[in-house]
């Protein structure tokens, strides 16, 4: 489904980035970069007051004309970005929903290892094959 | 001289070896006299030795600088191991085995190998060949170290696979270090690759050996040559030496490399202990992340290892969890590859498994993880490191280090080639959660309701026992005893036509209901078809047991009390046989019809009866259930006035051509006496009070079954006596309730499969939905 998934940190840096490798990835890198502008017009967009109340899924970011651009935001402001095809027209809502769904628990276990350092790079085994596991559903 | 790269194994080994020769302590030269010993000792040709001196650059130099050294020890494994020497072998040369050196000069080596604590690394490379560098310069353990070679050698032949393992080795000297190493005769496959060499280097720990377990199975591992300090282990060393052996070659046979043994087991819960004192709380992450980076894995495999091991990511380890942690960084320090998975011995539900064998098994395997020579080596590395930062894991980490060492033995490597990397890391047994079964249960307690409910109906007869006014019917019912199984309705037909005719009630009064006590129906006898309002006062005949069975608990019970038993024998007045089965509605008819008071107080059912007996005879075998009680019934119409009985007959007459239109009739016609035609109306009166009581009663499924037996019943033929008809009642009776019992049990079983199949769904759905919570 995901030809690109970003794990994004507070500070705008990412933290884990990956992309199907059939394509070239800096130009998924740059998609990544340039949603992260309307992420925060997203939360902004939001309200300062609702910040409890705010949707973690924000939905379609923007569309390109190959890619379609999703977007999901913590409560601790770290983003996921996951960049899916538009020739496939079978993924849902629901299922992107899904798949954050699934992003998230992995980021949180790999917060939860003590080893981690919040803020480091995400080497985890685990949330790489959670997200090879989600590349490859596409195909 | 090129960069040198060393493999963990060999980084230890090296500078084990270079601290052996570093007579003088300076850390930085080593004597060249000590050096040429032990390359006298590598078995190598002088020339050769001159050639790896030229190389390393120490003849230019003079001296044995540590890299010198280190250099010159490569280009002997090299030598040793066929390849011609060239600079460009030191790195370019893989799986080399760690240079051997003939114990002759190991003696003192292995006396110091013995004595370094510090360098307790197990380098397996000593399999059994080199006393271990001297660390602490023990020299004078000569003896010692000879004795230590002597284990390693006697264990060497036993590793099939070390081809380091030479003969020439002068027979292991030491039992200390024999007996360091059988510390842990559990430590199977992992003393078994070190067995031979030197397990007794394993236990460097040896002044730590305080960790018992632990220790135990590093000590198998690494061939210890330190004995002072294994004195503590030596006792166990000595006696387990050749049961360390032993294990050693069976834990290499074992296919599990992560089974925790129990030595370890009980070291590592002991650790635990340190950190959390409460066996059944958590360590939190922090804890648990300090002690373990203790062990100098680069955090990245500590990361891993703590993926693999939080089995419910909670960020807290349990005893467990710990335990498998723990396990796997003993195991990635001996070189073993973290698993993708975690094990399935090392599941906190399967931890506790406890073989002696397997522990040895890991550090074996560890060592063959990788290339027999560089697998270990990569742990040398973290060995040291990890034993000198390691404070609390003194012993441990000792243990550990002789592990790596051990495994990274060449021996120990080819032995355990077949057990290379865990054995599955893809088998996860999940823990089998058993799944309770209730519908059985509630299967049970259906049933029991249900029989709760039709035991309900029974205890229905004493009620009707009460009611004198009933009794009249119940006698006649019991008589009747239709096969609706409802005794209860003939004490309901009783109260039904008591209801219906409260004259007749009256008369009824004297009726008593003679089996009232009767047997409780059945199990469970269908409740008395409603009771159709009774109009007639045979209550007692088939509609009278329908209704009960149909009606309300209480109404049947009075059925009850008439259990199909004995067709009743009303009274001693009446005499009528054929009214005996004749369902109590026929009874109730008959105390309806029979308004007559004159039939009342002789129980007009009764009265029926004898008058019935008249021509029973004849009517008799006509008449069944119904007709018999028609009869009765009729009789007593008859004795009533005219205008009742006629109206009664007229009803009865209705009724018997309902139930039994043919039966009636003949009955009817068997009348010879005069009564016969009269009763044949009457009769048909009560028939339709039957028949009017059953269609009341009608509102439970049992009524069907009721009424269907009822129905049936004016099949039966009339020869049969009272007696014989009671019992038929009862019998049909009783097959009612069956039928009815057999009918719920199929709804039971229906129901049941029906909950089971929803289960099996909600088990799909939620198996559907797991993968999206889970990662």
């Amino acid at each position: 489904m995901a030809v690109c998934v970003a794990v994004i940190a507070k500070e705008n840096y990412p933290l884990y980035i990956r992309s199907a490798p059939t394509e070239n990835e800096l130009k998924f890198h740059y998609m990544v970069h340039t949603s992260l502008d309307v992420v925060d017009e997203k939360i902004s967009a939001m309200g300062k007051a609702l910040v409890d109340q705010r949707e973690l899924y924000l939905g379609l970011l923007y569309p390109t004309e190959d890619y379609k651009v999703y977007g999901y935001v913590t409560n601790s402001k770290v983003k996921f970005v996951m960049v899916v095809d538009s020739s496939n027209t079978a993924l849902r809502d629901n299922e992107i929903r899904s798949m954050f769904r699934k992003l998230h628990n992995s980021y949180t276990d790999v917060m939860c290892n003590p080893f981690y350092n919040p803020g480091d790079r995400i080497q985890s085994r685990a949330f790489d094959n959670m997200v090879t596991s989600m590349m490859i559903q596409v195909c | 001289m090129e960069g040198l790269t060393l493999s963990d194994a060999e980084q230890k080994y090296y500078s084990d070896l270079f601290s052996y020769c570093d007579i003088e302590s300076t850390k930085k030269v080593v004597v060249n006299g000590r050096v040429l010993e032990l390359f006298r000792a590598a078995q190598l040709p002088n020339d050769v030795v001159l050639q790896i001196m030229e190389l390393c650059g120490a003849t230019r130099l003079g001296y044995f600088g540590r890299s010198q050294f280190y250099i010159a020890l490569k280009l002997v494994a090299v030598a040793q191991s066929g390849f011609p020497l060239r600079v460009e072998s030191i790195n370019t040369v893989k799986d080399l085995p760690l240079p051997r050196f003939v114990a002759s000069k190991n003696e003192q080596e292995s006396r110091h190998a013995a004595s370094y604590s510090s360098d307790s690394e197990n380098q397996g490379s000593y399999s059994g060949v080199i006393p271990p560098p001297p660390g602490r310069g023990q020299v004078k353990k000569g003896s010692i170290s000879h004795d230590t070679v002597q284990p390693r050698t006697t264990a060497d032949p036993q590793e099939p696979a070390s081809p380091v393992v030479s003969p020439q080795q002068s027979p292991p000297t030491s039992p200390h270090t024999w007996r360091k190493h059988n510390r842990h005769p559990s430590g199977g496959n992992s003393e078994r690759p070190l067995a031979g060499p030197g397990p007794f280097w394993s236990p460097f720990g040896e002044a730590q050996s305080g960790g018992s377990a632990g220790d135990a199975v590093w000590s198998g591992h690494s061939p210890p040559p330190p004995q002072e300090n294994w004195d503590q282990t030596t006792v166990r060393t000595v006696a387990s030496a050749t049961t360390a052996n032993e294990i050693r070659r069976q834990s290499s046979s074992y296919d599990d490399p992560w089974k925790i043994t129990d030595e370890q087991r009980q070291y590592y819960v002991n650790q635990f202990k340190t950190i959390q004192p409460d066996l059944n709380g958590f360590i939190p992450g922090s804890a648990a992340k300090e002690f373990f980076t203790k062990s100098k894995l680069p955090i990245l495999e500590l990361s891993h290892i703590w993926e693999l091991s939080d089995f419910d990511k909670d960020g807290a380890l349990t005893l467990d969890e710990f335990c498998a942690a723990f396990h796997l960084v003993v195991a990635r320090k001996n070189g073993y590859d973290l698993p993708e998975k975690l094990p399935e011995s090392l599941m906190p539900k399967l931890i506790d498994l406890e073989d002696s064998a397997d522990v040895g098994d890991q550090p074996g395997e560890v060592g063959y993880s990788g290339s027999p020579a560089e697998a270990p080596p990569s742990k040398s590395p973290s060995m040291p490191s990890l034993n000198q930062t390691w404070p609390e894991l003194n012993q441990s980490s000792e243990q550990w280090e002789t592990f790596s060492e051990r495994s990274s033995s060449s021996q120990t490597l080819t032995q355990f080639d077949s057990n290379i990397a865990p054995a599955d890391p893809d088998t996860a047994i999940v823990h089998p959660v058993p799944i309770r079964m209730t519908p059985s249960k509630i299967h049970m307690q259906e049933m029991e309701l249900k029989r709760t409910g039709s035991d309900h109906t029974n205890p229905t007869s004493p009620l009707l026992v009460k009611p004198s006014d009933l009794s009249e019917e119940n006698k006649i019912n019991s008589s009747v005893k239709f096969a609706s199984g409802n005794t209860v309705a003939d004490g309901y037909s009783s109260s039904d036509s008591f209801t219906s005719d409260p004259e007749q009630i009256g008369s009824n009064v004297t009726r008593q209901r003679s089996h009232s006590g009767t047997s409780p129906d059945n199990a469970a006898p269908p409740p008395p078809p409603p009771r159709p309002q009774p109009s007639h006062s045979r209550s007692s005949s088939l509609d009278m047991n329908r209704t009960f069975t149909v009606t309300t608990g209480q109404q049947q019970a009075g059925v009850v009390a008439h259990p199909p038993a004995v067709p009743p024998r009303p009274q001693p007045s009446q005499a009528p046989g054929p009214v005996v089965h004749r369902p109590v509605d026929a009874d109730g008819l008959i105390t309806h019809t029979s308004t007559s008071p004159q039939q009342i107080p002789e129980q007009p059912n009764f009265a029926d009866f004898s008058q019935f007996e008249v021509f029973a005879a004849s009517n008799v075998n006509d008449e069944q259930d119904e007709e018999v009680e028609k009869h009765p019934e009729v009789l007593p119409v008859e004795k009533a006035s005219d205008p009742a009985s006629s109206l009664r007959v007229a009803k009865t007459d209705s009724k018997i051509e309902e139930k039994t239109a043919t039966s009636a009739p003949a009955n009817v016609s068997k009348g010879t006496t005069p009564l016969a035609p009269p009763p044949k109306p009457v009769r048909r009166r009560l028939k339709s009070e039957d028949e009017l009581r059953p269609e009341v009663d009608e509102h439970t499924q049992k009524t069907g079954v009721l009424a269907a037996v009822l129905a049936s019943q004016p099949s039966i033929p009339r020869s049969i006596g009272k007696d014989k008809k009671a019992i038929q009642a009862s019998i049909r009776r009783n097959k009612e309730t069956n039928t009815v019992l057999a009918r719920l049990n199929s709804e039971l079983q229906q129901q049941l499969k029906d909950v089971l199949e929803e289960r099996i769904s909600l088990e799909v759905q939620l198996e559907q939905l797991r993968p999206f919570s889970h990662l």
